[in-house]
């Protein structure tokens, strides 16, 4: 076993540790928190593929940007477990039967499993030699892939559009700063200076 | 003996090792007199002495603050989560440190000479938001949950500027290699051949960035001192406080070790004839941190709401601008290539 | 390929390191320091009064929509990072689809703003 191998097995039992507990897990705090460990040990899988960009994407993506907006819902979420157990009970049935139901499919799927010929060559390399597998993608996605890249953009705006949509309301009952008028407010006209003698008052 | 070092894996583990403890121990005892010299300034600025009792003219201060808190008692808040609460600042103090691996500080002087360098760096930097929202939310405590709160929102609000400047830079070198960022600047006309004159605008983004992705001052809302006593540190004592402490500083250093590659020049010496070295990444480093500690001296707080107008309404559309600015000059070439390094052999 | 991970086993190497220093900072305190908790020393801080309540609390939905527009950039940030690596090699078609990208993008931050999304009250 090389070290290579040695830190793979590493890798994969902790990402099946971290799903395992994300899904075990009483505290849904923690459950992130597992998720989070899952996201970074599939992260070091992919670099030992030699995928060093989707590695750091995962990285950025899932666990700097994902996670964080899924540890902002659970924090504040006012979970009643002895609620939450009574619920599960009722809908224990329909769970296992979806549950059944997917071991089927993947049954199915690993079944027909094979390998293409020539399979171990590519597996070492997954990017021809040489290239940077950066820019080897910079080359492909904007032009190869047009459709598909402008369609992840509008996904993006429809996503965008959604969110505020969704989650904006806006305030009518509050004081707001405007910056640029307060920038261009002329002083000369805001106040006045007044000579006033000693003893006279205004 | 070489042979041992480089082909068999027990010898490559044990020579990365010493290559480690030859960047961490530096890095840790610069870090005691940087906190020093961040004292200093500070008091300078008001007109106070600063620590000036442990060892000459207070040298030695930051030792002594480490016994302290070595000796301190670390008291865990009774509504706490334990284990969250102590990895909070384990990970704060670990991904600080581990940023540092892919830093060069002279041609090919780095731990892990890797394609995608910067991509590292800027995905470590976005882990760091844990440190602070796991602190907050495992003390089970209002201040502490409120500093994190903001802190969080705050930190990923400059992530995006710090983001796209970062792929400005990359456009002009075609690389997020550090070596070849440095190694870009390169040329006849020493300082004015850094991205700082070809990227003028942007240096100043990414430095203000910095100071509210490291939640320095006049950013230090999570801590803010005056309303939330200390943000999410409040529960926090002896050692733990302590690797929040060593994570933050060593996170605004790494901050200062990015602006000198990425626009100062790195290990490039600034006066075309003399040598490049080490010692000008050094200095260029230093004097990063002079100007992080000068504007914790001089600057009052931003307000909330001020913080997220400036990230989102100013520093957003700025740095996607100037993307979009940079990707034109380069593409035509303009003014000789000068933010087409690849043109110039650079 | 072999390359490729030997580059990042120092890395490996270096986060082992890093959690075993900090572990052994906080077990130094840990066996060296006193332990002596009472129940006022354990006590939430409030500035002194007793805890009003729960520290686990509702807060604005606007750090929602924080966090949600920042994924939304970072993407953008995210489909930026090879597009700049390969500018060189970029052929006209790359390079303006990345604007035609942007310029989406920018529809919808200048909405975002209209609808005052990023203002902060």
């Amino acid at each position: 076993m090389t070290v290579a191998d040695f830190i793979f097995y590493v890798f994969a039992l902790s990402t099946l540790v971290g799903g395992l507990f994300t899904v075990v897990s009483r505290n849904p705090v923690h459950s992130v928190l597992w998720l989070i460990l899952a996201f970074l040990s599939a992260a070091g899988l992919f670099i030992l593929l030699g995928a060093e960009f989707v590695a750091m994407l995962l990285m950025i993506v899932y666990v700097g940007a994902v996670a964080v907006l899924f540890l902002f819902v659970v924090m504040m979420l006012d979970v009643d477990f002895a609620e939450l157990k009574a619920e599960m009970t009722k809908y224990m049935p329909l769970a296992l039967l979806i549950g059944v139901i997917i071991l089927m499919q993947l049954a199915l799927a690993f079944g027909a499993w094979g390998y293409s010929d020539g399979i171990e060559t590519r597996l070492a390399a997954p990017v021809d030699g040489g290239i940077q597998n950066t820019a080897g993608l910079g080359t492909l996605l904007y032009d190869k892939y047009f459709m598909l890249f402008q369609l992840a953009g509008l996904i993006l705006l429809v996503a965008m559009i959604g969110a505020i949509v969704l989650t904006l309301r806006h305030r009518q009952d509050i004081k707001r700063q405007d910056i640029l008028a307060q920038m261009y407010r002329d002083p000369a006209k805001a106040m006045e200076l007044k000579d006033v003698k000693p003893g006279q008052g205004l | 003996m070489v042979e041992f070092f480089t082909t068999t894996n027990l010898g490559i583990v044990l020579l990365t090792l010493g290559q480690i403890l030859l960047l961490i121990l530096p890095l840790l005892g610069a870090l005691a007199f940087l906190m020093y010299a961040d004292r200093k300034v500070w008091a300078a600025v008001q007109m106070r002495r600063g620590p000036n009792v442990v060892g000459p003219f207070g040298l030695l201060q930051s030792f002594a603050d480490l016994l302290k808190y070595v000796f301190k008692e670390i008291v865990v808040p009774a509504g706490a989560d334990k284990t969250v609460f102590f990895l909070a600042p384990m990970i704060s103090f670990v991904l600080a440190l581990i940023a540092w691996a892919v830093i060069p500080f002279n041609d090919g002087w780095v731990l892990a000479d890797i394609n995608v360098a910067i991509l590292y760096v800027f995905a470590i930097s976005s882990l760091e938001v844990y440190g602070v929202i796991m602190g907050g939310w495992a003390s089970n405590s209002k201040y502490p949950f409120l500093g994190s709160l903001r802190s969080a929102a705050q930190m990923i609000s400059y992530e995006v500027s710090i983001g796209l400047i970062i792929i400005g830079v990359i456009i002009s070198t075609g690389s997020m290699n550090f070596g070849d960022i440095v190694n870009a600047q390169d040329g006849n006309a020493g300082l004015f051949n850094w991205y700082w004159v070809a990227h003028f605008p942007m240096l100043f983004l990414f430095f203000i960035s910095a100071l509210a992705e490291t939640n320095r001052p006049p950013f230090d809302l999570p801590e803010a001192e005056s309303e939330l006593v200390a943000g999410y540190q409040v529960e926090y004592s002896s050692t733990p406080f302590l690797l929040f402490m060593i994570g933050e500083l060593t996170a605004v250093v790494l901050m200062c070790a990015l602006v000198t590659l990425l626009f100062l020049g790195g290990w490039l010496s600034p006066i075309p004839g003399l040598p490049d070295g080490v010692i000008w990444m050094i200095l260029k480093m230093v004097f990063c941190f002079f100007i992080f500690a000068m504007v914790k001296a001089i600057t009052p707080r931003y307000r909330y709401d001020q913080l997220m107008r400036l990230g989102w309404k100013v520093f957003l559309p700025m740095s996607l601008a100037w993307v979009v600015i940079v990707a034109f000059l380069a593409k035509y070439e303009v003014l000789g290539g000068f933010w087409a390094r690849w043109t110039i052999g650079g | 390929m072999e390359d490729l991970l030997r580059e990042y086993l120092p890395i490996l190497i270096f986060l082992g390191l890093a959690i075993v220093l900090g572990l052994v900072f906080i077990i130094a305190a840990a066996v060296i320091a006193v332990r002596n908790p009472d129940p006022e020393k354990v006590s939430a801080y409030e500035c002194g009064f007793n805890a009003f309540d729960d520290a686990r609390m509702k807060f604005d939905v606007r750090f929602y929509l924080v966090s949600i527009l920042f994924i939304i950039f970072d993407l953008e940030v995210a489909f930026l990072f090879p597009w700049a690596v390969a500018f060189k090699d970029l052929s006209m078609v790359a390079f303006w689809s990345m604007m035609v990208f942007l310029g989406v993008l920018t529809i919808g931050f200048a909405y975002e703003w209209k609808k005052g999304a990023l203002e902060w009250e």
